[in-house]
């Protein structure tokens, strides 16, 4: 972990509401992780005094280059979306705990809304170390959709649901996703972006003896473990204890989440 | 050589600046110089374990941030085995923040640390907004302000630093209180009773309704209160609330205060402590001022 400042190669829309930004991370001497935030300071720091803490979308060990992946919803966000080719961004991380892949077996991904973009990370590693991986991506319009044909590229099979096409309810992606753990060999299961879905991804984990993990997100002050801003409760030893998203977090066993 | 050290009451600090309460721990170390701080001040520590409040816990506001944490806490008997113990690689000395629902958990918790080598002095947290109902703290009342000091004074002799609420009418009543209480320091002060609504869906921003607010906003309250603070007392005071740098540090100097805490520009930029160190001195040398402590109080009221 270390604060460190990174030069913005691109920052382009995606689609109606989301945002992608790509960072020169040369600055980075440390792996990084699927799963794992940064803590950003989005611009004007009066307006947005606070870092806005953004899941990796894609790192690239190679070329040093980060990308996120952004939903613009408040004022960090907005102010992220003023910033030009060449500006520098001012970055803590990496930080947090990030995915487990499983030993064997298929990956089954199933992300809602901008929940797809620490899955998506997820994903180009499975991929990368030639694990098969199954994303069924929610959102409320087809437009919505987002890195369809990126998980495509690297060889995920994915299946897209909708609130429009009255494809996404829990039911319709509970009967999927029981399909794919029957025929496809699936051995773990991870979820981030829905409330409804953490708790369909729970259920399945417990149903079919899956390992499943889920990525949690929270308003953050600090972002490395000192304010307890993020809290949030999980249960371990049939205990229930408050614990920061940040630092014991962001990604948990899903069987320890309280939802 | 420009000398930055202060005392706080028997305490010697190598410069004015620390960090408040609950915006700091042993994660900070790879990102701040931990040993160039003055002192160290872990998040408040209360008798026994409590959860903290409901979340969300904080929200931004133009130029701060409230925040209602609600003390989330292990208990002293887990602070005195894993809490002290990580800060004991550390070279500065490290104030030991306590909170408690009554004046005998203050008293139980002072003669619990009175002993302990790693603890140079306690700042008793008197003011927390988030702990009782609309806000409610012992140091709303000069008279409560007092029997609690005098009662923790009677338990420990290591330095007490009585952390002011600013939620008062005049805390010039509360600083002497806790004066004749026998404080050897002030902190001021806490945060500022504060509520944001978030008008789409009309929920309050914080989920215990109310917080404190902190951040550059409230700066120029808190100089008025430690100016008040210090023309009502000869105690040393430390000026917390909205410095980001170290203009806003001279500042508060200048207006009486003898040394600094620094809280929410830390979460802006990690190192902010030290680069606020570095801008003091900076002020020193272009002002050609050889000690820090020549400056405290020296507001030119001509």
């Amino acid at each position: 972990m270390k604060t460190f400042d990174a030069q913005i190669i691109a920052n382009q829309p995606v689609s109606a509401r989301y945002w992608q930004m790509t960072l020169d991370t040369s600055a980075l001497d440390q792996p990084v992780r699927p799963g794992q935030f940064f803590h950003i300071q989005c611009g004007d720091t009066w307006r947005a005094p606070l870092r806005r803490p953004l899941s990796v979308y894609h790192y690239d060990q190679k070329s040093r280059t980060l990308k996120f992946l952004y939903l613009v919803k408040g004022i960090g966000t907005q102010q992220m979306t003023l910033k030009k080719k060449s500006d520098i961004m001012n970055l803590i991380g990496p930080l947090g705990h990030g995915f487990t892949l499983p030993k064997q077996g298929a990956l089954l991904l199933i992300a809602r809304g901008v929940g797809v973009a620490t899955l998506h990370a997820l994903a180009c590693q499975a991929r990368a170390e030639n694990k098969n991986v199954h994303v069924i991506l929610s959102a409320r319009t087809p437009a919505d959709l987002l890195t369809v044909d990126l998980l495509a590229q690297i060889g995920a099979t994915v299946y897209t649901v909708t609130d429009t096409e009255r494809t996404s309810s829990v039911k319709s992606v509970r009967a999927l996703s029981e399909k794919l753990i029957r025929e496809e060999g699936i051995s773990s299961v991870y979820t981030c972006g829905s409330n409804r879905l953490n708790k369909l991804v729970q259920e399945l984990a417990d149903e079919h003896q899956l390992k499943g993990e889920l990525a949690t997100e929270a308003h953050m002050a600090c972002g490395i473990g000192d304010c307890y801003a993020c809290a949030c409760t999980i249960r371990k030893d049939n205990q229930l204890k408050t614990v920061r998203v940040c630092t014991d977090g962001p990604v948990f066993p899903i069987s320890e989440v309280v939802l | 050589m420009t000398d930055l050290s202060v005392n706080i009451g028997s305490l010697t600090l190598q410069n004015p600046v620390m960090p408040a309460s609950g915006t700091f721990g042993p994660e900070l170390a790879p990102l701040l110089d931990i040993n160039r701080l003055g002192a160290l001040v872990p998040k408040s520590v209360t008798l026994s374990a409590r959860d903290g409040n409901q979340t969300p816990r904080i929200c931004e506001t133009d130029g701060g941030m409230i925040n209602s944490i609600g003390i989330q806490s292990k208990g002293v008997e887990h602070y005195m085995a894993n809490i002290l113990p990580s800060y004991h690689d550390f070279d500065p000395p490290l104030i030991a923040s306590i909170s408690g629902e009554t004046i005998d958990e203050f008293e139980q918790l002072a003669a619990r640390l009175d002993k302990h080598p790693d603890v140079a002095a306690l700042e008793l947290n008197i003011s927390c907004p988030n702990l009782r109902d609309n806000g409610q703290a012992f140091g709303m009342s000069a008279e409560s302000t007092f029997n609690l000091l005098r009662q923790v004074r009677a338990a420990t002799g290591k330095p007490l630093i009585a952390k002011l609420t600013p939620n008062v009418t005049r805390i010039q009543d509360i600083a002497r209180a806790a004066e004749q209480g026998g404080a050897d320091a002030l902190t001021v002060a806490n945060t500022f009773l504060a509520m944001a609504i978030d008008t789409e869906t009309r929920k309050p921003r914080i989920g215990n309704i109310m917080g404190g607010l902190s951040g550059a906003a409230v700066k120029p309250l808190i100089v008025r209160l430690i100016f008040q603070a210090h023309q009502a007392t000869n105690l040393p005071i430390i000026g917390s609330g909205g410095i980001m740098n170290g203009q806003d540090a001279i500042e508060m100097i200048l207006a009486g205060a003898t040394s600094v805490q620094i809280g929410t520009a830390t979460f802006v930029q990690p190192n902010a402590m030290n680069t606020i160190t570095d801008e003091i001195t900076d002020y020193l040398t272009r002002h050609h001022i050889d000690a820090v402590t020549d400056l405290i109080g020296q507001v030119d009221l001509r």
